[in-house]
């Protein structure tokens, strides 16, 4: 078993009376694609909203890489390391794809032809090469959705965050964004992606964790999970 | 005791009258999400049209309200179909520099018109009025502003809260997806929130005519003014912008009791102090 | 092949297909400088010099507000607030025997410190709210040093007048040339440190922020620090201007100074010339400057001026029909021209842009 990356410990967060999330713990091995699932509302994004900093916890703690990182801001953890994409996704419009990575990879390299070298090595890596010097407002959602993969990876994360990036996609663009995660964890990335699309991510997930209100009800590998009777209950209505 | 609250009934007496002006600003934020800086420069209009109709038609300010609400309500029109609801869509900047553009245009069209001399109406009819209630002393034109801003403002209100219409405009604000499978369409709704804000500042700009003069940047210390009311009342809120009005009126009177020359600077440390700390506005709960 | 960086400038025949905006090379920067040194020599009245010399006074308070404004995104309308700084502290100390060299440069760090005074709550607003701010904030100012001793009040100061020499920065009235030079020198001083700002990372980080806050966190920006970070430099260089200009009128007063007109006008420069990109505010100075003393000419005497209703019916139609300005209209005026020229000078195949960034990569 190799090192715990990421340790959440009991996270809850609540907005007035409503608790999005409500005592959720579970951990990410180093190297591991896990999968964070669960219906509608089940508060997947303000979790990772969380673990990204994005989101204030109202109780538990967040440890990552052996460090209490709970509460911190975003800059500080794109810093240590975790690197996200947005479901809605938010690129930056009036830039290039091109200056889109190299404004992500600036967080590791200083001077700006390293940031910018690094920048092409990510364009290669995630397929962005044919609208490098695009405007990004321009990119259709398909290429959006693999900038923002691209961007997340220029910034050298340990843990990589990806949330939504196979829905709304055909068939063809999803086999394909599943080919570069694979191929992005098989350098050394840890992936924590939160799907709706089943199908997608039972064989590309190494394990994974079920949520319904707030709260994880299943946890394990994903054919145990998929058998898991609360998890049958929760989806009961849709198709599994 | 007696100074402090004479200064108190004239702030609420004039606070009735930002809060007009400051409906019509919180309606399009609350609706477009779009910051009027022309705001004050339609109030200035108002003015003008109820001057003109005064020295060319001899017409009391009292009988000018409904000419100088149709006009105003009409350049709001002119203004959103000419310019802003051009730019819908855009970026902030692109928004916030067209009703920029429109403010300077409109004082730009005033003085080149009607030069920077300002314009007064002597005499007009409410300043025959006077009452003595104890030691305060309500001078008639206070009076009429303040019972005719106040009457407007609760029309604008009573049509925003109570209204079919008023219900699309607001449904439109919220969600223009979710209206327009409704049938409404939104543009047409941007559209009226001018013509509502027109009407209220064209009623405001005749109101003030009966104490206060005409000139090309008259409508200033106005829109600064409902700046700090629209943000103490929660931006987007009619009946917080109303409340709002009559409290900073009372601030800005107290103030102008002690400070005379400090009572704008007063108010826009209001704002400050509102949007920093409670950004939600003094009535807003969100 | 060495990796294009920033300063690469894409080819005018690819502007129109790809709207993605460069900083200046190098040969344009000579070109403008070259082409602003010689105006005085080729328009020899003092009425002229006196046009350049406030165009580009102004032009470097717009490219000021550019910085914060159009490349952050952060539209402030109380930059006169610092321009006044400039103007108040030269005077200040001017009036106090100092020299107005050191006066100016000491000037800038009190801007700069200011500006990062008025960022460090208000960078927390969203865009209305933070806009209405730095107009009260500006106001309020104004509105102190209108009524409090101190400061000149509302009659303003004077500054005396002395013997002309560089040293002074005082020149014969006579021969306006001594003023537009040291003006084209502070020009190109806020020029090159903006540009310096924009080419790196700073420059990326702050149009990251610019187009998405959120995103811009997310891949490790820290957002507040690189606001205030543009909002000082933009204080400082607002402030350069404001010295230099004392120094040209010897006059201050809350109005000219202070006055949110002014704060107005820096931001319609801009605009009006093209927000975001890097000579848009020179031009729109120069293009107000020019229409202004035109106007004025016109109308004088009257009362009436038709300036103001230009620039309101110049930014509604601009901001309308072309958000990029001026210098977005010139640049798709020029493109064909330039793509004409390119086409007989370079060989044939001239590669589709998304091609050659395969072929690059």
């Amino acid at each position: 078993m190799s090192a715990t990356l990421l340790k959440v410990d009991n996270l809850s967060c609540r907005f007035g009376g409503l608790w999005a999330n409500r005592d959720v713990s579970f951990s990410v091995e180093q190297g591991a694609i896990m999968g964070l699932i669960g219906p509608n509302g089940a508060g997947k994004s303000t979790l990772f909203a969380m673990v990204a900093g994005a989101q204030r916890p109202t109780a538990g703690r967040l440890h990552f890489d052996g460090r209490d990182v709970t509460g911190w801001p975003p800059h500080a953890a794109a810093r240590a390391g975790v690197g996200r994409t947005f479901q809605l996704m938010r690129v930056f419009g009036s830039m290039s794809v091109l200056d889109n990575l190299t404004t992500a990879s600036f967080v590791r390299h200083s001077r700006l032809r390293d940031a910018r070298r690094r920048a092409r090595e990510v364009a290669e890596l995630a397929g962005l090469v044919p609208v490098l010097d695009s405007p990004a407002a321009s990119l259709t959602a398909a290429w959006k959705k693999r900038l923002e993969m691209g961007r997340a990876l220029a910034t050298d994360p340990k843990l990589l965050l990806l949330d939504e990036v196979l829905s709304g996609l055909t068939p063809t663009e999803a086999r394909e964004a599943v080919e570069i995660v694979r191929t992005i964890n098989r350098g050394g990335v840890t992936i924590l992606m939160v799907e709706h699309v089943m199908e997608v991510i039972m064989p590309l997930c190494h394990r994974l964790v079920v949520l319904h209100y707030g709260q994880k009800i299943s946890e394990g590998a994903p054919e145990q999970v998929a058998h898991d009777p609360a998890v049958v209950e929760a989806y009961l209505g849709k198709a599994l | 005791m007696s100074d402090l609250l004479q200064s108190v009934v004239n702030g609420l007496l004039i606070g009735a009258v930002f809060a007009l002006v400051a409906v019509g600003l919180t309606l399009i934020y609350g609706v477009m999400d779009v910051i009027n800086f022309a705001h004050g420069e339609m109030v200035m209009l108002g003015m003008y049209t109820s001057f003109f109709a005064w020295s060319v038609l001899g017409l009391d300010p009292l009988w000018s309200i409904p000419l100088a609400g149709v006009s105003i309500a009409l350049t709001g029109l002119l203004m959103y179909v000419g310019a802003v609801g051009r730019v819908l869509g855009r970026s902030p900047l692109a928004q916030v520099i067209v009703t920029f553009g429109l403010q300077v245009f409109l004082r730009g069209l005033a003085q080149f018109l009607w030069t920077p001399n300002t314009r007064t109406i002597p005499r007009p009819w409410a300043a025959g009025l006077r009452w003595e209630i104890g030691p305060v002393i309500i001078g008639g034109p206070q009076v009429i502003m303040a019972v005719g801003a106040l009457l407007a403002t609760g029309a604008v209100a009573y049509f925003m809260n109570r209204t079919r219409l008023g219900g699309a405009v607001r449904a439109a604000g919220e969600d223009p997806a979710a209206a327009s499978l409704m049938g409404i369409d939104p543009r047409k709704m941007y559209a009226l929130c001018w013509v509502v804000a027109g009407l209220a500042t064209g009623v405001a700009g005749a109101l003030l005519m009966n104490s206060y003069s005409a000139s090309p940047t008259a409508g200033v210390s106005f829109v600064l003014m409902a700046f700090v009311v629209v943000a103490f009342g929660g931006f987007g809120s009619i009946t917080g912008a109303a409340l709002a009005g009559l409290l900073v009126g009372v601030a800005q009177g107290v103030v102008g009791l002690y400070a005379p020359s400090y009572t704008l600077a007063a108010a826009l440390a209001l704002y400050l102090v509102v949007v920093l700390v409670r950004p939600q506005g003094l009535l807003g709960t969100r | 092949m060495s990796a294009p960086t920033v300063l690469h400038r894409p080819s005018p025949a690819r502007l129109r297909a790809f709207p993605v905006r460069r900083l200046p090379s190098w040969t344009t920067a000579v070109v403008i400088v070259a082409a602003l040194a010689a105006y005085p020599l080729v328009f020899a009245d003092s009425a002229a010099h006196n046009i350049g010399i406030l165009a580009l006074t102004f032009g470097i308070a717009a490219t000021g507000w550019n910085l914060l404004g159009g490349y952050a995104g952060q539209v402030s309308f109380g930059h006169a607030l610092y321009f006044g700084t400039g103007a108040y502290t030269t005077a200040l100390l001017v009036r106090d025997g100092w020299s107005p060299w050191l006066a100016i440069a000491l000037s800038l760090p009190l801007a700069a410190l200011f500006a990062a005074a008025v960022g460090w709550p208000c960078f927390r607003l969203r865009h209305h709210y933070y806009s209405i701010a730095t107009i009260a904030v500006a106001e309020i100012v104004f509105i102190l040093v209108t009524n409090l001793p101190g400061l000149g009040q509302a009659n303003g100061w004077e500054l005396p007048v002395v013997e002309p020499s560089l040293a002074n920065l005082q020149f014969s009235l006579l021969d306006k040339r001594p003023y537009y030079y040291v003006a084209l020198g502070f020009f190109c001083v806020a020029a090159l440190a903006v540009w310096l700002f924009l080419r790196g990372r700073a420059g990326n980080y702050v149009r990251a922020i610019r187009d998405d806050q959120v995103a811009a966190a997310a891949v490790g920006i820290d957002v507040h620090r690189y606001k205030l970070a543009a909002a000082a430099l933009s204080g400082a260089i607002t402030a350069l201007a404001g010295g230099f200009y004392v120094m040209y009128v010897l006059f201050v007063d809350p109005p000219s100074g202070l006055g949110l007109d002014l704060s107005v006008s820096f931001t319609l420069m801009a605009v009006l010339g093209g927000v975001g990109r890097f000579w848009g505010p020179l031009l729109g100075a120069w293009v107000l400057v020019f229409v202004q003393d035109l106007t004025r000419q016109e109308f004088s005497g009257s009362g009436r001026s038709v300036d103001l209703l230009l620039y309101g019916a110049l930014i509604v139609l601009v901001s309308i029909t072309e958000p990029g300005g001026l210098l977005a209209i010139l640049q798709r005026l020029w493109a064909p021209v330039a793509r004409r020229l390119g086409r007989a000078s370079r060989t044939e195949t001239d590669p589709e842009p998304v091609e050659s960034a395969e072929v690059k990569a």
